[in-house]
């Protein structure tokens, strides 16, 4: 903290062992000590708080802070503490401005409207909110009382419970922020610090203003304003809203989550019974929340998340400057998509032009959503656009630093393209492959150069999904790997690095699930149900939904390919459902039909009549002692369980962590668990292996424990988080 | 009047000595009768039912009038304008034609926002250098006072539909199709294309960027007003002609002087960053009608024709630079471009006329020429070029008080350089102004020797 003192007190955060400001014991200790002296000093009249790190306001509360506390009880004692602080500063008789520039986030948002007023930048990086209830936590520091006053409850909820971040002008409009400022260009100093220094300028005007009562504190409300507060002043709409939301979030999360059950809670505690109360809630539920296992879950995916966002390889030689896709399918065009607005010159061709005008308008129209949204200007997508070439021919593949294959999955059609490839490009580039289940250094067998071959397994679609999948062969070489990792990184992609191998990681995990999935239709589990039993066991996607999502000739194609690979493991379901299904067009939601019937316009899915011939004609009998919901969760998941482990096992995964994000932002293994690992380390791998031995002895191999986690059951200090 | 001219051939840059390998000049037969522009007038005022062409060919007509130049014995013209009047897209020749030019005379409009007039006679001064022409008339105009204001995209579309539609049922069903939404007209908007932002509200964030306070702005305007009072009252416009407006008085001066306190200066509210802002319409230029026109010639020609050239046209440069954050900094980065090629340094120069698009600009220009930092970290220069001296600079008032016609304004400040140059004695002046785009430009101007 340093302190400067006139009129108007200027505090300027900057905690100088980090990039970001967090709220830790020791800033807390700082900033009483420093409000002690502002209230002290008679010539101080007002106070401004700011943060001198450009991009960042206080990031919010230090996470490690309340991972290191014993118990429920000591995080409630910290959310005391910090509501104590704040209810200081709400109450403080000089006026205190919060000068907002970059991310306000929790226990920052919490500071920031515990202060009389609000100024922020209108930047791009400055963004408010509550992020909490995306950790499993609650903002435990006054947020739930505080925000339902000043944005009012429908707003308030949906801030704390969806935990998105709000920009400033939005965040003015909802009466978050009092003022805006725009930021500036260069100017006698850099854009950043002139902007920091602007921003202060108005803020101690602000500080002045309210000082000396020009500025009113309490503003004019509008008519809107006053009739949303004269029908929230009926306890009954108030009610209905609770009831509302309540019903929402047990929709949506299914009742695994119960970080959002507790905001409504606390929420409700406060409005309805007064402040004490809804303190007192506030705080005890924050303590519960951190020491359950669902927060810790998703503050190990937040982790995770971090450290996959790094490039364990180090600094490229050369940077990836243009970027040359083969394929301008779904895929194809996704990664171009993904490419061409991080300033890298992307080629983008097809062997028709048909698809190669399909690919271009997909980039088109994904940049077109965006101006739509106002995220970016008109004249910001053409010059994006700009650094796309559609082509059909090799033409300028000269200069390509990297190539990224999009073709079909065939190994002759990959293995020709990797040739043409090769023979027009320069010897330094880099040839990756974009395949789901095929073992790279089989497409590598025809290389010139496999030290330049790579697998990047990106997920559909391409620019909602997070995870990238990078495959190494024992030839690949470090560099180039280190090159494919920041090309995925620029592309904002969440990163695993795994060994090659039929199915590499992902798709080996998802194989088997499936291939239950198709048994347990075969035994005459309708597809809805079979979907409802997934999705409440967490899964955001049910399972018959995702096949229909990856497509039925993607997942025959790939069953049987493994099937080949792993024998009698991979086994279960009969592939010849699937491949019935391919045979009658039934090719999931690209072609109309699946598991399900899909219209255009039509959210409304119905079961696809006709599957249930199919079914009838593969019919096998349930054995129904391990058949009850119970059990038809736990055989889908365990499988998909198992083969993490045994990846890990074989080395195809590097550590854990990979192996839980790639499973929750790849396969959307229930986040509340975490991921695989996390879920064995909470479940006990003991209760796993002896469920897995029941379901063993009806079926078979396919649930023999492997021995990494038989090792694991076997010792339950062995855990893959510590 | 101004007969600007340059040689029909090429000469070898020389450092120094210029006067002998001089390219451009301008000069006119007799100083105390020429004539340059119509007076500048606020929009909306005596100039309001005329068309652009009109006061252009105002210009045009006192061009011939004056100079007595033969109407055939021009062999290009060319105008400058911005926002087009879609009846006469090319102003220049509908102007030209109006004016009493031969009809053999072609002509063509060049647009590049305020410095397109700047644009008219450098592509003059090309012209002639290439051999193509050996005296060309440049000028600019612009008409605030009745801008385009077409209908909705979506009305414009039902109505080139209803032009294609054959049978009375499609005709029916188009109109049927008209919406209350489709009624709202589009205004056209002094803002940038490329970031949404409107100029004004750049010029606050730019003097914002530089630590630009309200009261340096509210003096410079200040200042710019007393100056063109000043130099209105003296005489010194005598670039001035008197205009009979059609149906209307006689016009001959300027009418947006308006020297004014600082108090009465202070009591404005900021125009565009609300409420903390500091660009006032006070402190702006304001929207102008007016035009502008100069005879450009091959020093050969004019001494040939019979005239006594004004000024050499020395060298001249283009720039441009982000048009979010560095707008309005067209001065900054055109000024040492083209002391470099004219061989000059800043002590050199004894007239300065900048376009005054904003106080704030001007005073953001300044700072940032003052700066060092700026011109490594942006400009990729070893050291800043330094500020022009305040007693050369704009004396006889600017863009903030004679008004800025987009299009004419480029010229006015040629020909004030020239004036100026003559009345003090002064041998180097130059030319330094921003455009919309982030664009900008400036050019040397030598006196003509006596």
């Amino acid at each position: 903290f340093a302190i400067v003192k006139g009129d108007v007190a200027v505090i300027r955060m900057n905690d100088p062992n980090s990039k970001v400001n967090t709220l830790s014991v020791q800033m807390q200790k700082e900033m009483i000590e420093v409000m002690g002296e502002v209230w002290a000093d008679n010539a101080v009249n007002s106070a401004v708080l700011i943060s001198s790190k450009p991009g960042c306001f206080i990031a919010g509360a230090d996470i490690n802070m309340i991972q290191a506390c014993k118990d429920a009880e000591e995080v409630a004692k910290l959310s005391q503490e910090g509501q104590k602080m704040f209810e200081q500063v709400e109450k403080s008789p000089k006026p205190i401005v919060a000068a907002i520039n970059g991310s306000c986030l929790g226990g920052g948002l919490e500071f920031a409207i515990a202060c009389q007023y609000r100024v922020a930048t209108k930047s791009k990086k400055t963004v408010l909110g509550t992020p909490e209830v995306m950790l499993g936590l609650l903002p435990g520091a006054g947020g739930t009382q505080r925000l339902p006053k000043m944005v009012g409850l429908p707003s308030a909820f949906d801030m704390m419970l969806t935990g998105r971040n709000i920009r400033a002008d939005k965040a003015k409009k909802m009466g978050l922020v009092d003022h805006l400022v725009d930021p500036l260009g260069p100017g006698l100093k850099s854009p950043e610090e002139r902007t920091i220094d602007y921003l202060e300028e108005i803020a101690i005007e602000c500080a002045r203003g309210i000082a000396n009562k020009k500025i009113p504190l309490r503003k004019e409300k509008g008519r809107m304003q006053k009739i949303q507060d004269y029908i929230m002043s009926f306890e009954l709409v108030r009610n209905q809203i609770y009831k509302t939301v309540h019903g929402k979030v047990m929709k949506q999360s299914k009742g695994l989550y119960p970080a959002p059950l507790k905001i409504i809670e606390c929420v409700k505690t406060g409005v309805e019974q007064g402040p004490t109360a809804g303190y007192l809630a506030e705080s005890q539920n924050f303590g519960q929340l951190a020491k359950t296992t669902e927060s810790a879950a998703l503050i190990g995916l937040y982790h995770g998340q971090v450290a996959c966002k790094k490039n364990r390889f180090g600094t490229p030689e050369k940077e990836v400057k243009t970027l040359a896709i083969l394929g301008a399918g779904l895929m194809g065009a996704g990664i171009a998509q993904v490419t061409v607005d991080k300033g890298v010159h992307t080629i983008l061709k097809d062997t028709a032009l048909a698809g190669l005008a399909r690919g271009e308008q997909q980039v088109y129209k994904g940049l077109n959503d965006k101006t739509k949204k106002k995220s970016i200007t008109s004249f910001q997508r053409d010059s994006i656009l700009s650094n796309l070439t559609g082509q059909l021919d090799y033409k300028g593949f000269e200069k390509a630093d990297m190539v990224i294959e999009a073709v079909f999955e065939d190994i002759n059609i990959k293995h020709a393209v990797l040739k043409e490839v090769e023979a027009v490009v320069s010897p330094q580039c880099i040839f990756a492959t974009n395949t789901s289940a095929l073992p790279i250094k089989e497409i590598a067998a025809v290389s010139k150069r496999p030290e330049k071959v790579i697998g990047m397994h990106y997920f559909s679609p391409v620019d909602k999904m997070q995870l990238l999948e990078i495959i190494t062969t024992d030839k690949t070489s470090k560099d180039t790997t280190a090159s494919a990792v920041a090309v995925g990184l620029k592309q904002g992609k969440v990163i695993i690095v795994v060994g090659d191998g039929p199915g590499f990681y992902t798709t080996r995990c998802l194989a088997p699930m499936l291939a239950e999935a198709v048994r347990v239709l075969q035994e005459g589990v309708d597809p809805k149900k079979l979907d409802a039993l997934t999705t409440n066991f967490g899964f955001p996607v049910g399972a018959a939904t995702l096949a229909d999502e990856v497509g039925i000739d993607v997942a025959a194609h790939v069953a049987e390919d493994l099937g080949k690979a792993f024998g009698s493991r991979f086994g279960g379901g009969n592939v010849d459902v699937l491949k019935t299904m391919v045979d009658l067009g039934f090719k999931g939601r690209k072609s109309g039909k699946g598991c399900y019937v899909y219209q255009p316009g039509s959210k409304v899915k119905e079961v696809n009549p006709e599957i249930g011939d199919i079914l009838e004609k593969f019919k096998m009998a349930a054995n129904p002692a391990v058949s009850s919901d119970s059990d038809v969760q736990y055989r889908l998941v365990s499988r998909f369980v198992n083969e993490a482990v045994l990846c890990l096992q074989e080395g195809i995964l590097n550590n854990p962590l990979e192996g839980d994000i790639g499973a929750v932002f790849g396969l959307g293994f229930p986040p509340s668990h975490g991921g695989p690992f996390r879920f064995v380390d909470s479940f006990g791998a003991d209760k796993l292996v002896e469920k897995m031995r029941r379901f063993e002895a009806v079926y078979g191999n396919q649930f023999t424990p492997c021995q990494l986690l038989l090792d694991h059951a076997k010792n339950s200090s062995k855990k893959f988080h510590k | 009047l101004q007969y600007i001219y340059t040689m029909g051939k090429k000469s070898l840059p020389n450092n120094r000595g210029y006067r002998n390998t001089s390219e451009f000049l301008f000069t006119s037969v007799n100083l105390s009768t020429y004539y340059f522009r119509t007076p500048f007038l606020l929009s909306g005022t005596t100039y309001v039912d005329l068309m652009p062409h009109d006061l252009a060919r105002a210009a045009l007509q006192g061009l011939l009038n004056r100079t007595g130049v033969p109407k055939d014995a021009v062999d290009y013209i060319i105008y400058g304008t911005v926002i087009q009047e879609v009846k006469t897209s090319n102003v220049a020749r509908e102007a030209a034609m109006g004016a009493g030019f031969s009809d053999k005379i072609p002509a063509h409009t060049v647009t590049m926002a305020c410095i397109s007039s700047n644009q008219a006679m450098t592509s003059a001064v090309g012209l002639i250098a290439a051999g193509q022409c050996d005296a060309v008339v440049a000028g600019g105009v612009e008409f605030m006072s009745d801008v385009p204001i077409r209908h909705s995209r979506k009305m414009r579309k039902t109505m080139l539909s209803l032009n294609k539609a054959k049978t009375l049922g499609q005709k029916l069903s188009l109109i049927g199709s008209i919406r209350m939404a489709h009624l709202s007209p589009e205004l056209p908007a002094v803002a940038e294309f490329s970031t949404a932002e409107t100029m004004g509200h750049s010029a606050d964030r730019l003097a914002a960027a530089f630590g630009v306070s309200r009261v340096e702005q509210d003096e410079f305007a200040v200042r710019s007003h007393s100056l063109a009072k000043k130099a209105q009252e003296s005489g010194l416009l005598e670039d001035v002609i008197s205009f009979k407006v059609p149906g209307r008085d006689i016009v001959s001066k300027d009418n947006g002087i308006r020297p004014s306190s600082m108090e009465q200066m202070a009591k404005l509210k900021p125009a565009f960053i609300k409420p903390h802002g500091t660009v006032t319409a006070a402190n702006s230029s304001f929207l102008t009608d007016g035009a502008s026109a100069v005879l450009i010639m091959s020093e050969e020609k004019a001494l040939a024709m019979g005239y006594k050239p004004k000024a050499y046209l020395r060298d001249f440069v283009y720039v441009s630079q982000d048009p979010k954050d560095q707008l309005l900094l067209g001065p900054t980065y055109s000024t040492p471009k083209v002391l470099e090629r004219a061989g000059l340094s800043m002590s050199d120069i004894d007239v300065f006329e900048f376009h005054e698009a904003f106080a704030g600009q001007i005073m953001a220009n300044l700072k940032a020429m003052d700066s060092d930092w700026f011109a490594q970290t942006y400009m990729g220069r070893k050291s800043k070029v330094g500020t022009p001296s305040m007693d050369k600079f704009n004396l006889w008032g600017g863009s903030l008080s004679l008004g800025h016609p987009f299009g004419a304004t480029g010229c006015r400040l040629v020909t004030t350089v020239a004036h100026r140059l003559k009345k003090e004695g002064g041998q180097y002046g130059l030319v330094a102004a921003c455009a919309a785009g982030g664009q900008g430009h400036a050019m040397v101007i030598e006196a003509y020797p006596q």
